[in-house]
Parts: structure tokens; sequence; C-alpha cells
């Protein structure tokens, strides 16, 4: 092992994880926030390039590789620890904390990995601690999810293990550098990574899982699988034209699905995906500018989930109710969660002086250098869609809309906290990107985000669809309904198919076996018939008789003898 | 609940209020271009109130749709429970 980073900076989440259960009160509350801290130094400690090389097989593995986007990622999955780990501290179970820094920690050995096959291990890591966390909220709804979403993530790992294993025999080389999906092993590397980013035709794995986590729980859960998927995306096909489709699709699956859906926390889930989209359609365009913009907004956007996964988690931690027909008029009791989950809301929809504002128009921007007319302007359309979905619906049927009775009061203070830090982040980076744009993968960003022009046309864009909201209010009536997906096929056409499939065969099998042991009573019957006590075959017969034949077959071989 | 008891965000005057504020603004948006040099990237985005427009009519649009969709993909919520 040599090089000039001996420890990688996520495996101090992972080891100090593991010490978690062994410590009590102030101590572990301490723990949960120095560890994400000391990884985040640790980070800016790694230099550029390979800092820590190991010998396997006949490969050099990087374990630790210093680079502008890997930096990026790891600084906000540090960031996201800390305050998960404050948001949780109090309210989570030990085991939950636990997984969810192991998964915080592989989350960060991803970003910092400068090969293949450190980036797989680190992200089965991820796959496993992630579904320790959804499956701690304890329920049986957690549990069957978490079982969904274990098997689902099992075979993207297994598509990417065969994509990676196919690049390395193909190229000689496992070093993780930018493919083309022109070949079977990138293609399949591909479906790997598109598979944990929400990607179509598998996207409902997150709406489907995410919502049954604990509230604390889908905090972590919004933050890293899908994000390391882009940072993955973009390290690894940067440019991949086909990319624009998945991205596109995505971002209006996300919208549509949110508009009809009533429970809150799948609201926001179907946003993740929405969110995503704009990502993986700006890693499609390519341009430095793109590229920029999808990390920035990976950045944001982490940032902005999470505290609306706070503020709908405070909600349902003070309340124990997540559908949207059952809340409203929470403004009056729970003022600092609304006013946080409004700043959240507000930043999702790229609002100015909000973090969406100035990294998702980058994407925008990429499109419009590129000339790429129709992708502009459904980047345009889905900008107003997402202020429709999650900018005005979420807060508006949480917090207001009709009056459901309900008085909690604010969540207790660390949740308070955790916030109130979020918040002020979205609005700081909103304020003054400078920081962000400076550590953003390809330097300089020549963005100007704030021009008169581009801000009448975000807010002319962002209000009117406030009005368009407000005007089809009555067609967005809340009803107690689900929204079948693809998921339909796995959870009940597949799951009855097999249930038909298993009693026709039982069926068969009982028709086999009943012949089987009719022909066998036979069978045992005609053997008792002849060997039995009345048995031809089981008499004793006479001495006489018995010469008798003797004698008749000695007369027979002496005539054939004298013939 | 006397009237006096809702609270003042709730209340049938404020709201009234609110929708007044809310439609001012949106018509002094659009007015503002005529003040403000949009050039647009592609043409038709940069005609006057496009944004406006746009961002209303694919809204309406998107919540028409989902609508329609609904009706082919909604179900109780209990749809699932007996997985």
């Amino acid at each position: 092992m040599t090089g000039t980073s001996l420890f990688p900076p996520g495996l101090i989440l992972v080891v100090g994880a593991l010490l978690l259960p062994f410590l009590h009160g102030t101590l572990r509350k301490s723990l949960l926030l120095l560890l994400p801290l000391a990884a985040l130094w640790m980070v800016w400690r790694v230099p550029d390039g390979a800092a820590l090389t190991l010998p396997f097989l006949d490969y050099t593995l990087t374990p630790v590789e210093g680079t502008r986007l890997g930096r990026l990622f790891a600084t906000i999955f540090a960031i996201m620890a800390f305050a998960g780990g404050l948001f949780a501290m109090n309210q989570s179970r030990v085991v939950e904390l636990t997984a969810a820094f192991v998964y915080a920690g592989s989350a960060m050995g991803v970003a910092l990995a400068g090969d293949l096959i450190t980036m797989f291990v680190f992200w089965e890591v991820m796959a496993l601690g992630s579904t320790i966390v959804l499956w701690s909220a304890g329920t049986g709804a957690a549990y069957r999810a978490s079982m969904r979403y274990v098997l689902m993530h099992l075979f993207g790992g297994v598509v990417l293990m065969i994509g990676v294993i196919w690049q390395v025999k193909a190229t000689g080389s496992v070093a993780f550098v930018p493919m083309k999906p022109e070949t079977w092993a990138t293609w399949l590397i591909l479906a790997g990574f598109l598979i944990n980013a929400g990607a179509p035709p598998l996207s409902a794995w997150l709406p489907d899982a995410y919502p049954e986590a604990s509230p604390a729980g889908m905090v972590f859960l919004s933050a890293f699988t899908t994000k390391t998927a882009v940072f993955v995306l973009i390290r690894g096909f940067p440019g991949a034209e086909v990319l624009i489709l998945f991205g596109l699709y995505m971002v209006f699956y996300g919208i549509i699905y949110a508009l009809l859906e009533n429970d809150m926390r799948r609201i926001l889930a179907y946003s993740i995906v929405n969110q995503v989209g704009f990502m993986v359609t700006g890693i499609g365009i390519g341009t430095e500018m793109a590229l920029n913009g999808a990390a920035a907004h990976a950045f944001t956007h982490i940032i902005y989930k999470a505290l609306l996964l706070m503020s709908a988690g405070s909600v349902l931690y003070m309340t124990g109710k997540r559908k949207c027909s059952d809340l409203g008029g929470l403004f009056q009791s729970m003022p600092l969660t609304c006013i946080c989950g409004v700043i959240g809301a507000l930043a999702i929809s790229s609002f100015p002086l909000t973090s969406g504002f100035i990294s998702k128009s980058m994407i925008a921007q990429g499109a419009a250098d590129q000339h790429l007319a129709l992708v502009w302007y459904m980047l345009a359309a889905a900008s107003a869609g997402v202020f429709l979905h999650a900018g005005i619906k979420f807060p508006w049927f949480v917090f207001f809309q009709k009056d459901s009775g309900l008085r909690p009061p604010d969540p207790p203070l660390n949740m308070r906290l955790a916030m109130v830090l979020f918040a002020a982040l979205c609005i700081g980076l909103g304020v003054l990107p400078g920081p962000l744009y400076a550590i953003l993968p390809f330097p300089p960003v020549n963005y100007v985000p704030y021009t008169v022009e581009h801000v009448l046309h975000m807010l002319q864009l962002l209000l009117f669809s406030g009005l368009a909201f407000f005007i089809c209010l009555p067609l967005m009536k809340r009803t107690e309904t689900i929204s079948l997906d693809f998921d339909w096929f796995y959870r009940r056409l597949f799951a009855t198919l097999c249930h038909r499939l298993s009693d026709h065969s039982a069926r068969l099998h009982g028709r086999f076996m009943t012949r089987t042991e009719r022909r066998l009573q036979r069978f045992i019957a005609g053997v008792f018939r002849h060997h039995g006590p009345e048995g031809v075959l089981a008499r004793t017969w006479p001495t006489g008789s018995t010469v008798l034949w003797v004698a008749v077959l000695l007369a027979l071989y002496m005539a054939l003898f004298f013939l | 609940m006397s009237p006096t008891r809702i609270h003042w965000l709730r209340r049938r005057a404020t709201i009234r209020k609110l929708w007044m504020v809310g439609c001012i603004v949106l018509a002094l948006l659009v007015l503002a271009q005529a003040l403000i040099e949009v050039k647009g990237h592609f043409g038709l985005d940069g005609t006057f109130g496009f944004n406006a427009w746009y961002g209303f009519a694919t809204c309406v649009a998107m919540v028409v749709f989902a609508k329609g969709l609904g009706v082919f993909l909604k179900r109780k919520d209990t749809y699932y429970d007996r997985d």
C-alpha cells in the first residue's frame, strides 16, 4: 500500500459508525457530529491524483484519488451526514444511525474511488447500508419495502458487476475513465448506474421504498444513492446523448406522478426522480457548462431535498400522519417547520435568491449553448412543473389548504437546528454562489446567474405556474389513492403469475401423487395376493408331490438323453 | 368558530387581498418586459410575455394530462396491502 493518504476519508464514517452502538448519551451525539467533520477535513487533504494505491491480483487499485468532481461530491456527502446526524441524533435507533453513517461513508468512498473495482465495492456497501436504514423504521411495510429495495439493488449490482468485469477484461485496465455506451460492457455499466439513478423503466423502486423509512431515515436515503449515480454518470458517461432522453423522461415522470400522489413523502420521492432527471439531461448534453450545472445541481439538491424531507419528517414525527388528505393548516402551530419547508420548496423551484436558481439554470444554459431548442423548451416547462408539484403542492397541502384541526408544536431542538442550518445554506448559496462555483469540476465557471433577463424569465415562469396551480386546484382534489407504476409488474402481475403457477403445479403434483399412490396400492395388493398368507406362491407344498415332480423331470431327462 | 379566532391568513378578506396582490404582481411581471429587453435563445422565447403564457399553459397541460392518466392508473391506497 502506497500513497499520500493512507486512509480513505469515507472509511472514517464507516469505522466510526461501528463504534456508535457501544457509546451512549453525549459521547454518541458528539461522535455523530465529529465523524462527518473529520471526514470532510480528510477530503480536503486528499491531493490531486492517485493518493492511495493497492495491488490486487494483476491490477493496481486506487482506493483514494483526488479529483475536483470527487471532492465536490464527497464534500456534500459529509455535510449531509453532519446535518442528518444532527436531525436524527435523538429520534433514530442506533442501528439506523450506524447504517446511515456506513451508507454515507461508502458514498464518499465511491466519490473518491479511482478505479472501477473500488467503486463497485463501495457501491455494494451503500446498498447494504441503505437497506438497513430502510428496514430500521421497524414497520411491516418498511420491511417489505426494504426486501423489494434490496432485490432491485442487488439486481443492479449484478448488472454493474458483469459490466465491470467485461470492461476490465476487454481493456486490461481497472481505471475509471470516461466511456461511451458502444459495447455490451459499457452498456451494462451504464444500466447499473441508471438503476440507482431511478431511471426508467425501473424508477418505481424509489417512491416505493424511501417513503417507508423513518422520518430521519428518508432524509439520509434521499441524498446518497441517486447522487452517487449522478457522480458516476458524470465521471463515466459525460456527453452520452442517450442520457438526454432518459433525463427528460425522468423529469416529466416525476412531475406527473407527484401531481397524482396523496402521500407527502411520496410526492417528495417522485420529485427526487424529477430533479435527478435534470442532472442526467445535463450529463447527456455533456458540455463543461452542462456538467458543471449537473454537479452543482446535485450539490444544491442534496441540501434542499434534505430540508424538504426534514420538514415532512418533522410533520410525520409530530403528527404520525403523512397523507395530504389528513393534513393542512399546520403553519399555525409549526411555524418554523413551515418556513423551512417553504424555503426548501422555493429552492427546488429555482426561485431567485435560493440555491436551485444558481445551479439548475446552468443545465438549461448548456442546452441553449448547444442549440438544443427542444431540450431547452422541455426543461423550461419542467421548471414550471417543479414549482407546480413540489414548490407549491407540498407546502400548500401540508401547511395550508383546509384546517385539519391538528395543532402539533415544532419538533425537538436538534431537528429544528438541522432544518435551520440547511435553510440557511439554501439561501446562502442562492445569494452567494461564488464558493460553490469555485469548487465545480470544470473551472473557471463563467456563468452569471443574476441578470435582469434571467430573473424576469424565472419569475414569469414560476409565478404563472403558481397561478395555474390555484386555478387547477379543483382538478387536484386529494384522493386516498396510489398510482400504478412499473412495480405493478413485479408486485402484482408476476406475483399473481407465480401464485397461479404454484397453484397449478400443486394441483398437478396432487394428481400425480394420487395416481402413483393408486398404482402402488394396486401393486402391493398383487404382491399380497401371490405372496401373502393365502397366496399361491406362499403355500407349503406336500413332499409326495415334490417327489412326483422330480420323477417326472428325471423321466423327461432320460427320454431326451436316449433320443 | 367565531371569525376572530380564525388565523388572519385564513380569513376570506385576507385571501381576497392576497389574490389581488398576486394578480397585480403577475401583471407587473409581464409589463416589466416592456422596459427590459429579453433576447431569448431561440426567437420565440424572447417574445413579449412568452415565459408567462408558457409557464401557465404547460402547467395546465401537465395537470390535465395527470388527471387523464389518473383515470387509468389510480387505485385505492390499500391496493398492495395484501402483498
